[in-house]
């Protein structure tokens, strides 16, 4: 039977790719903070789509526990799917270094505690797929948002260069990159409507890329035209803009 | 984040900061951020339900808790709609015990309601079929709620229109179907009288409506179509049918794109339309096996079908009036037909006996029909009103976006005992709405 962990369970993009998962008949490993509201998640998803379910309690701030229990997680799922992430306060991390910390940790180094132990099991199994998601806010650092930013293209880099470590040991890494989502995080933004997928968008577009062996995916896909012609502005133009 | 929402009529619109939480837990804390409250399903109430300054949107709460295959007993989140719900219950041989004309309601819409179907002759309103809910009270504390748990919380909560607390989950016994098909039969009535008399000739059948003409006068008034319904076995499947005898069916076909100048809908063009839908039935009588979806669900092919009556809006006058007052309804089509509001939707309906606390339902025959917001219509709809509380009948909440409260406090019988639980459990008026407003029933004026 194939089976899917998604670390970061209760997310609005983790609950999409359960769903889309469970419906191809793969058993549904949820991983979260909350253990109840997992619970609530993964009940439905049996009673929906008949397939069995199994949640872990996971802290991307505290993530020891966790790394015991993803070695003694038997079967290895076929797929792994880190979508812990924290936007956070931008102004408020600046002066505040718990802010910073949550959010560097939660996208990024919770993220590599993480990913490096799956790896590792997946390098000597010699299959498997590990899927990540980052954010188009690690291409360039903007005012906004750029401590989040940041983390995500320190998240980008691990995962092109694990994706080439894993290289000899046939285990697929996909980085997804994308733009705007309409979900619990995003839910005080005014987001612009075409810009702005739906997490049952972006979890349709995570198993097209998972099958296709992509390496980086980008929902919606013109973001990755977007991003390349921010990347294009020169500096000296850039750093007077409000984005 | 504060934005503009209403419900299906479009009429009224508010300015509402509107929450969606993601799971129940979340909604404690978030009841202690503000005063005021009021739960919100998918908005497909008509009027002022469930518009309030501060909304509790529940539609990610759409998880299904547990479903006894053997038992057809489910348990689940309010925020469920029903068309993943029959998603769900289809497969094993269950159906919806009560559904609405759409299925684009949730479950605690379904509660707040107490909504009826074709079938309330048999069958009664929702609240017939519900094992227990959980509410949620304004101070956070959760009650559960059945016919002998806090009875009296229960009966104000089904069909309440959500101003005990917030609806959190609910459990409900489910119908057992064979197939997922409806064996129908259509029959057309030549006028009022014949369609009232064909009613009670067919009231065996578990499903019964009629469409009917509003806009037709003289001795055509009431023309009507009457739509009969029975599940059908397997036996009455054709062999292309049987292959798939419990399909899912969950088609829509076309969205409608865009505000229709209100113009557009006038006496002339809607008789034109029901003079087109009479004759599109050529024979008598016409018998078929069809799916569930265009017999419940005729209007979900068409997603966002209020657009066609343009930004002012609409609103759905909805009444009930007792078996022996067909004279009011001549009456009351009179004055539609001469009056020139027309109707592009009307539905026509009978009710079996129920005598429940606030909920709409009584034994005799509905009206509903659809105008759009013009001038002098909500003096006009006040005539009606008063046609319909003299003849003991009453005005539908989840449709209503205008009447007075007084016409409200005289036509619902037991009022009394509603007003008392909200003083019981939502002293504070926490939990409030634009009807609640509207209607006399916010806190202050208990």
């Amino acid at each position: 039977m194939s089976s899917i962990l998604v670390i970061g369970g209760t997310s609005d993009v983790g609950i999409a790719v359960a769903h889309v998962y469970a419906a191809k008949g793969f058993d549904i490993l949820l991983a979260g903070r909350n253990l109840e509201n997992l619970k609530v998640v993964a009940a439905d998803i049996e009673i929906r789509f008949g397939v069995k379910t199994q949640c872990y309690h996971f802290d991307a701030l505290n993530t020891a526990d966790f790394e015991t229990t993803i070695q003694q997680i038997e079967p290895l799922p076929n797929i792994s799917f880190y979508v812990v992430g924290y936007l956070g306060d931008n102004e408020l991390a600046i002066t505040d270094n718990k802010e910073a910390d949550a959010i560097i940790q939660s996208n990024y180094t919770g993220a590599i505690h993480i990913i490096n132990r799956l790896a590792r099991r997946y390098a000597a199994a010699k299959a498997g797929t590990i899927v990540g998601i980052g954010s188009v806010a690690g291409e360039r650092g903007r005012r906004s948002n750029f401590i989040y930013g940041s983390a995500n293209a320190g998240f980008g880099v691990y995962m092109n260069g694990l994706r080439n470590w894993l290289q000899p040991h046939k285990v697929h890494v996909l980085l997804v990159k994308p733009g705007f989502i309409q979900t619990k995080m995003t839910a005080e933004l005014k987001l612009p409507k075409l810009l702005t997928a739906k997490p049952i968008e972006v979890a349709k577009a995570i198993e097209n890329a998972v099958a296709a062996g992509t390496n980086t995916l980008y929902v919606k896909w013109f973001w990755r035209y977007i991003m390349l012609i921010i990347k294009m502005i020169p500096e000296p133009i850039f750093k007077k803009m409000k984005l | 984040m504060k934005h503009e929402i209403a419900n299906w009529g479009n009429y009224p619109v508010v300015t509402a900061d509107e929450f969606l939480p993601s799971f129940r837990s979340e909604i404690p804390s978030l009841l202690q951020q503000k005063t005021e409250w009021v739960a919100r399903g998918n908005g497909r109430c008509y009027g002022d339900a469930s518009l309030a300054e501060n909304v509790i949107t529940t539609t990610n709460l759409k998880r299904i808790i547990d479903f006894d295959h053997e038992l057809g007993i489910v348990n689940c989140e309010a925020g469920v709609m029903l068309d993943q719900l029959l998603e769900v219950i289809v497969p094993h041989g269950w159906f919806l015990p009560v559904t609405p004309g759409t299925k684009f309601i949730t479950i605690g819409g379904a509660v707040a309601s107490d909504i009826h179907g074709k079938n309330h002759h048999v069958d009664g309103s929702f609240s017939n079929h519900i094992v227990s809910m959980q509410l949620m009270l304004a101070d956070g504390s959760l009650l559960l709620c059945s016919a002998t748990e806090h009875p009296d919380l229960f009966w104000a909560t089904c069909g309440g229109m959500g101003l005990t607390g917030i609806i959190t989950t609910v459990r409900f016994r489910l119908k057992k179907i064979e197939t997922s098909y409806i064996k129908q039969l259509q029959l057309k009535a030549r006028n009022l009288e014949e369609i009232l008399d064909m009613f009670e000739q067919y009231k065996h059948y578990t499903y019964s409506v009629a469409w009917i003409d509003c806009v037709k006068q003289g001795k055509g008034m009431g023309r009507s179509i009457l739509m009969l319904g029975e599940h059908a076995s397997l036996h009455d499947l054709s062999e292309k049918q049987k292959r798939k005898p419990l399909q899912v069916f969950n088609k829509s076909l076309f969205t409608f794109p865009f505000n229709l100048p209100s113009i557009s809908l006038n006496k002339f063009t809607i008789g034109v339309f029901n003079t087109l839908f009479y004759a599109k039935n050529t024979r008598k009588e016409i018998h078929n096996v069809i799916p569930y979806d265009p017999f419940f669900y005729p209007l979900d092919a068409i997603f966002d079908w209020n657009k066609m009556y343009g930004k002012a809006g609409f609103v759905q006058y909805q009444f009930v009036l007792p078996m022996h007052a067909r004279k009011a309804m001549v009456d009351i089509f009179n004055r539609i037909a001469s009056k020139g509001f027309a109707s592009f939707l009307a539905v026509l309906k009978t009710f079996g006996q129920q005598d429940s606390m606030i909920g709409f339902p009584m034994e005799g025959f509905t009206l509903a029909l659809d105008i759009p917001i013009r001038p002098g219509l909500f003096e006009f709809l006040d005539e009606l009103d008063a046609i319909v509380l003299a003849n003991g009948g009453r005005i539908y909440l989840s449709k209503d976006a205008r009447m007075k409260a007084e016409m409200f406090k005289k036509s619902y019988p037991h009022i009394g005992e509603f007003v008392n639980v909200l003083k019981q459990y939502n002293s504070a008026g926490r939990i409030n709405s634009a009807l609640g407003e509207r209607l006399g029933l916010s806190g202050q004026s208990h």
